[in-house]
């Protein structure tokens, strides 16, 4: 975590820069969500700026709007001091902007070369692809990465570290001005990583702007020169990394006054439900372990990735775990299937509402009562009063906005389409229920119905796993957190051990000894 | 929006069913059907007789028992394009057998299991392996057929025993053929099935969302495999009609057969994506596809032309509804 003595002195020198690029008062609203309200951010020339904030906080809307992805409803961008808009990706390409995913956007039945010369390929007569300078300068700008790779290589012959340099490459060739990294060590090995920290000294040194997203704090410390806080899509601090101790950096970015109210619950222990014991599967989770009991919400909180929702999609028979014993009320149960775990009392509300929670095309009615069907018909017969009755009752509980119980699902907002998936599973009458990110991306009306909910089917002895990102609702609503790190239980929080900086060190791996 | 302590009512429905209906697909096709019954009726003296119209219900009796199971089969998302193909190996199994001197009873029963077997081999392709339905059937549909080439090369078998000829030739009642009520039952059966049942309820599903249906718990792999085997026994099915009918086989037995079957299922509303479509929507278009090739032939219009006419009345129904929808949007 030390910065060389010329890096520190090149950030003393560059304090006086003017930014390469310049947000002021950038705001972007969603239906329901503002997701960016009048930020700012500015970006030096041969400088890393590291922007840190929560998942929500309005990252991953800033780099598209930085990418001509979404335009801003207000604010402007400035690039050298000209104002400018970027109505497509290729205006904001011209004025020297690339971005580098996490996930590369390459095409892999391309060729090195083509990949990075896509869009921009040389011309030579006719206006035909002239090869032998597409060659020759993705030669070059390859060796200036000193990437070892054959511009006539096919991209799916390469591994992950090696697509990354392309992606980079490709950056390279339009001669950027400013380069985004959204968390670009996601997918690294350590050794990769290094590289890749290499190629940003070489980008720095070229004067080159830099946009590093990463939820590690280490790296940040590590590489970034400067750095720009968001929380809730407001910008709430920038400064110098050396200047800065980690601590307070994790205080601003999730430091809030807790703006949300959540339900007043009394959780008494009472007996488990779910029983899970050294539950593993080969790539994504290893070794997990809890506890359940009735009565009690229970957060997981981690990184995206760390495994949280794979460990929910196994419990609920969508994958299958390598080995591990489930209890359901002391017994041993084999769930090979959502509907064993149906069948076993285990309902699952999944993160992506759209492909796997709910059916878009068909009424709201049809979809609260498909896992029920056997309930309200009669020998394999539908009985379409019993399902109107079963959905009435349900979408009361929940508060549901619709015009009709047979209007199809997919016209309703994120937030009564997530009504509709939890009404859904409760006429199944579950033991357990497991809301993988209930409230992602659905507007403050129904999160405020959706905790609500939470607190009265814990009240009525409905036990609940609720994996969640954001760190209010989890703090807000869990008896207990279980903290998950790269597929590992990284720790199990409950009363004043529970706090967001907690979470947070726990969650990305910061040693206690900074605490 | 005023009210937000009590929990609001929703209403069952936004508009009556009536009002639906009359909205619908099927009422539309209905409307087309009845203008070219009437337009045939113009064009032709001959048309307008019992006789001949129960003539003519055989050119879509067969296809339409195989589209019902098919409307099934793509509405969850799935095609068969072997059905045509099963024909042919069911219809040369039946001969093979008849050759041997089996009896009626037998040749039913060959004629339905070996459209089962199909069914199950297409099946387990698709459900257990996980290959995609479109590619799975357009290789049986060679390998059937191809299989009947292979046991008749240029021969044909006959000799069918003589009350095997009842399914294809039989009359139940005035003018109406066994095969136009065995229509007419497994129309009812399949509308039953589609639209009144759970597993009905989860064939939609599927075909809307086959993620989100396993997700809630529905056996998605199960309902597929079944809907194969229903596909395949209904091409069995087809296949006892149709031999029975002609009174032998040849290995080109209801060659492009498929196509026609696919055709009569879109255009009966029934959307090639999977999700929607009825089974009443199917047995218009049916009838539609009946009616005009019943009356072109009266006309003396060759196959040919006719074949072309089908073509551009699919394509005219179908981009119809979408061009009145960018006009009035533009």
């Amino acid at each position: 975590m030390q910065m060389s003595i010329e890096t520190k002195a090149q950030v003393a020198s560059a304090v006086d820069t003017a930014p390469v690029l310049t947000l002021d008062g950038i705001t972007k609203t969603f239906p329901g969500v503002k997701a960016l309200d009048g930020v700012s951010l500015d970006l030096y020339p041969g400088q890393v700026t590291a922007l840190v904030g929560e998942n929500g906080a309005g990252k991953s809307t800033i780099v598209k709007t930085l990418t001509g992805i979404y335009q801003p409803d207000a604010g402007t961008i400035r690039v050298a001091g000209e104002e400018m808009h970027f109505a497509t990706a290729q205006d904001a390409s011209a004025a020297g902007i690339t971005a580098i995913h996490q996930e590369t956007v390459l095409f892999d039945e391309l060729t090195v070369a083509e990949n990075i010369f896509i869009g921009h390929a040389p011309r030579g007569r006719f206006g035909l692809i002239d090869w032998p300078t597409m060659r020759a300068k993705s030669r070059e700008i390859l060796d200036r990465i000193d990437a070892d790779l054959d511009p006539d290589m096919p991209l799916r012959d390469l591994g992950i570290a090696s697509k990354h340099l392309v992606a980079i490459a490709r950056a390279l060739s339009v001669d950027a001005r400013v380069v985004i990294m959204d968390e670009p060590t996601a997918a690294l090995s350590h050794k990769e990583i290094e590289e890749l920290y290499e190629l940003v000294e070489r980008l720095k040194s070229e004067g080159r702007a830099i946009l590093f997203i990463s939820h590690k704090f280490d790296e940040i410390f590590r590489i970034a020169d400067r750095f720009t806080v968001f929380r809730d899509g407001q910008h709430v601090g920038e400064g110098l990394i050396s200047e800065i101790a980690e601590a307070d950096l994790v205080r601003l970015m999730v430091g809030r006054d807790v703006d949300q109210i959540f339900p007043q619950r009394d959780h008494a222990p009472s007996e488990a439900v779910l029983q899970v014991v050294g539950y593993s599967h080969p790539t994504e989770f290893d070794n997990i372990a809890f506890t359940l009991r009735k009565g009690e919400i229970l957060g997981f909180y981690g990184l995206v990735g760390a495994g949280r929702s794979e460990v929910m999609q196994s419990l609920f028979g969508i994958t299958k775990p390598s080995k591990g014993v489930v209890k359901i009320d002391g017994d041993i149960k084999v769930i090979r299937s959502p509907a064993d775990a149906v069948g076993n009392g285990i309902v699952y509300v999944p993160e992506d509402r759209g492909k796997q929670g709910a059916v878009i095309g068909l009424p709201i009615f049809q979809n609260i009562t498909l896992p029920s069907l056997s309930q309200t018909s009669r020998a394999g017969f539908l009985r379409l009063s019993e399902e109107f009755a079963m959905a009435r009752e349900y979408t009361e509980r929940l508060d549901l906005r619709a015009a009709a119980l047979d209007q199809d699902v997919g016209n309703l907002s994120g937030g009564n389409q997530q009504k509709v998936v939890i009404a859904k599973w409760l006429a199944t009458k579950p033991k357990v229920i497991i809301l993988d990110e209930p409230t992602k991306g659905i507007d403050i009306g129904s999160k405020a119905a959706v905790h609500a909910f939470m607190a009265e089917l814990a009240a009525q002895g409905l036990a609940v796993i609720m994996v969640s990102s954001e760190i209010p609702e989890v703090m807000g609503m869990s008896d207990r957190v279980i903290v998950m790190r790269e597929g590992l239980i990284a720790a199990e929080l409950e009363g004043d051990d529970l706090t967001p900086e907690t979470l947070v060190r726990h969650a990305a791996g910061i040693g206690e000894e900074d605490q | 929006m005023s009210d937000a302590t009590s929990p609001r009512h929703i209403p069952d429905r936004l508009q009556s069913n009536a009002a639906r209906l009359l909205k619908s697909w099927e009422v539309l096709l209905l409307g087309v059907a009845i203008l070219i019954f009437i337009a045939n009726s113009f064009a032709s003296p001959y048309f307008l007789n019992a006789w001949n119209l129960s003539d003519a219900t055989f050119n879509f009796t067969e296809k339409a028992m195989i589209a019902f199971a098919m409307a099934l089969l793509i509405i969850s998302g799935e095609i068969d394009l072997s059905v045509a193909s099963i024909i042919a190996l069911a219809s040369t199994a039946m001969g093979a057998a008849a050759q041997v001197g089996a009896g009626t009873t037998e040749l039913v029963l060959i004629g339905l299991v070996v459209g089962l077997a199909a069914g199950a081999f297409n099946g387990v392709l698709v459900t257990v392996m996980g290959l995609p339905s479109i590619v799975v059937t357009i290789g049986t549909m060679s390998l059937f057929r191809g299989i009947s080439y292979i046991i008749l090369g240029d021969g044909a078998y006959r000799g069918y025993p003589s009350d095997f000829a009842f399914f294809g030739q039989g009359y139940v009642w005035w003018v109406f053929s066994f095969e136009f009520l065995l229509f007419a039952v497994l129309a009812v059966i399949y509308y039953v099935v589609l639209h009144r049942t759970n597993f009905g309820r989860t064939i939609y599903t599927i075909g809307n969302n086959a993620t989100a249906a396993s997700f809630s718990g529905i056996r998605v792999a199960r309902v597929k495999f079944i809907l194969f085997l229903l596909t395949g026994l209904m091409a069995g099915v087809a296949a006892i009609c149709l031999t029975s009918r002609l009174g032998s086989t040849r290995p080109s037995i209801g060659f492009g057969w498929e196509l026609e079957v696919v055709t009569m299922v879109v255009l009966g509303g029934v959307s090639i994506l999977g999700g929607s479509g009825t089974i009443p929507g199917v047995v218009i278009a049916a009838f539609v596809m009946g009616l005009v090739t019943f009356g072109l032939g009266l006309l003396n219009v060759p196959g040919i032309v006719m074949s072309i006419f089908i073509g551009a009345m699919l394509i005219g129904v179908i981009a119809l509804p979408r061009l009145w929808d960018m006009w009035r949007r533009s």
